[in-house]
């Protein structure tokens, strides 16, 4: 009871205490506040960045996968390029064996002259794709229709154009129904595919012309043609669990004994993202030793001016005892003071942090969009100075609770 | 009873040397006594102040306060027997000096568990009966030393302790400032406040009723003031001397009269 009650008036007491010593407080906490503004200040950066680059991957697709065939670099000499090359059977394979992935197409990209009208292109990129391809890029039609699985299997001569291809074959706005020359041959404008934005992060920026065309139609039409395919995950949580089954359906397919190494490769955008969470972290916690460093200096300061002020103070905590205060309720003032000390310094370091983030978010708006400092930083800042103050205000506080009295009233 | 001790041995101990500062001392302080203890420096008065005080706790022997074994208190047990039933005046004051003398009269109420409610109020009663109600707002460096002691005896007073300890409270102060802090124990005294008080002057001791003296750690003699064979040979001179000092007075005031026109 009594000691809740001086407990409560000794943070009055201290707070008197720092704002009549303000100069030597600030010096004095001066470490913890560095200490918590510089991790404050990283965990804001941290989320900055870690916003920027999720929003980058989201519109990216985090439940991407793509897949390719990979000579490795020590059977470069005895295989070639078109040993590896995806077939159409694994991606069917893949289709049907593999859980994890909910959608796949092949995707074949060539270089072909295009004609429309008197206007000619020189090597348009023409891509083949399955019609799973719109879900999987997330780009549907705004005009026409998309493909449909019959363009695939009677291998139709159709096409998707998007708005760069229309605007450099000099098409009507709206050329549905129009007929174009791919490599000589006539293909039929069933639809105009939105062109996405990629962001300067994955090398997007100014759109390029696109065609595509139905996969088979692609593979009539240059059988050797490279075969990438790009999958889509149930789940982003699948990501590790899914590269595992391509990789066995793929390795079975190919038939390669265990000692032999993967004729392939598997991305996929989740662990890219899980890679950079993990170096965020990698880096808080980098941010975190640094401070639990600066914590220890400024708790040796803290220490150092709590002796001071207890020798300096050695006749009032003799006083004290004099007039009735108990060992405990000394100690308590002491690790008040302490504690008190340290968790101003703590706040102010928070604020410093917090003025640091927002001016980073100021001066860079666009990366730093999101940095925000998360409660959680907060809390565990402000909690670590204040165990700070316990811990190394306690041998101070110790050493005050244990003075004699009447040594303490005869000290000068 | 209020005070009774057996046998209080107090050793000091520097090293290997062994200081007996009390050797032996038996004492008992009834309720409402006035008492004055004197001994020459180093008689060991501060040392039986200070256990007498629960500050500082015998080598050997028994001190009983209002009943209470203290010689077997722990240091907490000792800090509420400070803080209920002993009020202390330094010599030096021992005041906070960026304090109010208010919030100074409140620093026993702050450890305190049944008055702290009404704190305020006990520190202006107490301030009120040392004659300082004007002077709550001041801080001790802008006091007297008398206002300074007073405030201190409000302190030691604003518990309603069972006794009241004062060692050498007239010791920093000049011999007028010296009549006016004995006036106002005299009138604690009266009020029914028990008082024991170490002096080294004899006319501070003469308003005691009984004078305790100390030689070399043991008690060489206690009586009541009026039978002290030491108090009544320094009365005799005293008066003598003030005899002398009123003649010369007077032959002084008849030249200046004789002088006057
Ligand atoms: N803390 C201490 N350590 C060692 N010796 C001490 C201590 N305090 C007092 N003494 C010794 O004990 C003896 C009694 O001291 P005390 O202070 O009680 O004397 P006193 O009667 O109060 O003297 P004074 O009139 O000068 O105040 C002295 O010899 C002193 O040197
Ligand atoms: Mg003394």
């Amino acid at each position: 009871m009594i000691f809740f009650r001086v407990l409560f008036q000794t943070v009055f007491l201290a707070l008197g205490q720092i704002w009549a010593n303000k100069m030597r407080a600030i010096l004095t906490t001066l470490g913890i506040i560095i200490g918590v503004a510089a991790v404050i200040a990283v965990v804001g950066a941290m989320s900055g960045l870690r916003g920027f680059v999720l929003k980058e991957f989201e519109t990216f697709g985090a439940k991407k996968m793509y897949i390719w065939g990979w000579v490795p670099r020590e059977l470069r000499t005895t295989m070639s390029w078109s040993d590896v090359r995806i077939s159409l059977d694994e991606v069917e394979m893949l289709q049907n064996h593999a859980y994890a992935i909910d959608l796949i197409t092949p995707t074949a990209n060539a270089r072909y002259d295009i004609t429309a009208g008197r206007v000619t292109q020189r090597g348009a990129l023409v891509t083949g794709i399955w019609p799973e391809w719109h879900e999987i890029e997330n780009r549907s039609v705004t005009r026409g229709r998309p493909f449909f699985r019959i363009d695939m299997d009677e291998r139709r001569q159709v096409c998707l154009v998007n708005d760069k291809a229309i605007e450099e074959l000099e098409l009507p706005r709206d050329p549905v129904g129009r007929f174009i020359d791919i490599k000589g041959r006539r293909f039929l404008i069933i639809g105009i595919v939105e062109t996405k934005e990629t962001s300067p992060m994955f090398g997007g920026g100014d759109s390029q012309s696109e065609v595509y065309i139905p996969f088979e139609t692609s593979y009539q039409m240059n059988p050797y043609n490279w075969i990438d395919c790009i999958a889509q995950l149930r789940d982003p949580k699948l990501a590790e669990e899914g590269r595992e089954e391509v990789r066995f359906v793929l390795r079975k397919a190919r038939g390669l004994g265990p000692e032999e190494q993967d004729t392939f490769r598997i991305e996929v955008l989740q662990s890219i993202i899980d890679q950079f969470n993990k170096m965020a972290a990698g880096i808080t916690a980098i941010a975190g030793g640094v401070v639990s460093i600066a914590l220890l200096v400024g708790g040796i300061g803290i220490m150092n001016i709590m002796l001071v002020s207890v020798s300096e103070r050695t006749r009032e905590i003799g006083l004290r005892k004099a007039v009735g205060a108990r060992p405990a309720i000394i100690l308590n003032q002491f690790l008040v003071e302490a504690v008190v000390l340290c968790l101003v310094g703590g706040l102010v370091g928070v604020l410093l942090g917090q003025a640091a983030t927002l001016g980073l978010r100021l001066s860079n708006p666009e990366a730093m969009e999101r940095a925000t400092v998360p409660p959680w930083a907060i809390i565990v800042a402000v909690a670590f100075s204040g165990a700070t103050g316990v811990i190394f205000g306690m041998f101070p506080a110790i050493k005050a609770a244990r003075l004699d009295p009447i040594e303490a009233l005869r000290h000068e | 009873m209020t005070i009774q001790i057996k046998q209080l041995q107090k050793i000091y101990k520097i090293g290997v040397e062994r200081v007996h500062a009390l050797r032996g001392v038996d004492l008992t302080i009834n309720k409402n006594e006035f008492v004055a203890i004197m001994g020459t420096s180093g008689s060991g008065k501060s040392t039986l102040m200070n256990i007498l005080g629960c500050l500082d706790r015998p080598t050997k022997g028994a001190y009983i306060l209002n009943g209470k074994p203290t010689h077997k208190m722990n240091a907490g047990q000792l800090a509420s027997v400070r803080n209920r039933e002993i009020g202390f005046v330094f010599q030096s004051f021992e005041l906070l000096p960026r304090q109010t003398a208010l919030k100074n009269v409140m620093l026993p109420l702050v450890y305190s568990s049944r008055n702290w409610l009404s704190a305020r109020r006990l520190a202006k009663r107490a301030l009120e009966r040392v004659g300082l109600a004007e002077r709550m707002k001041h801080k001790p460096n802008q006091l007297s030393g008398g206002q300074r002691q007073r405030v201190a005896i409000a302190r030691a007073l604003v518990n309603e302790p069972s006794i009241l300890l004062a060692d050498e409270p007239t010791g920093n102060l000049d011999s007028a400032t010296t009549a006016e802090i004995i006036a106002l124990f005299k009138q604690l005294h009266d009020e029914g406040q028990t008082i024991v008080i170490v002096t080294h002057e004899e006319d501070v001791a003469g308003h005691a009723h009984r004078i305790v003296r100390l030689r070399d750690g043991r008690i060489m003699s206690d009586h009541p003031t009026d039978e002290d064979p030491i108090h009544r040979e320094w009365m005799k001179t005293a008066a003598a001397a003030m005899g002398e000092l009123t003649a010369r007075d007077n032959a002084a005031a008849s030249v200046t009269v004789e002088a006057a026109p």
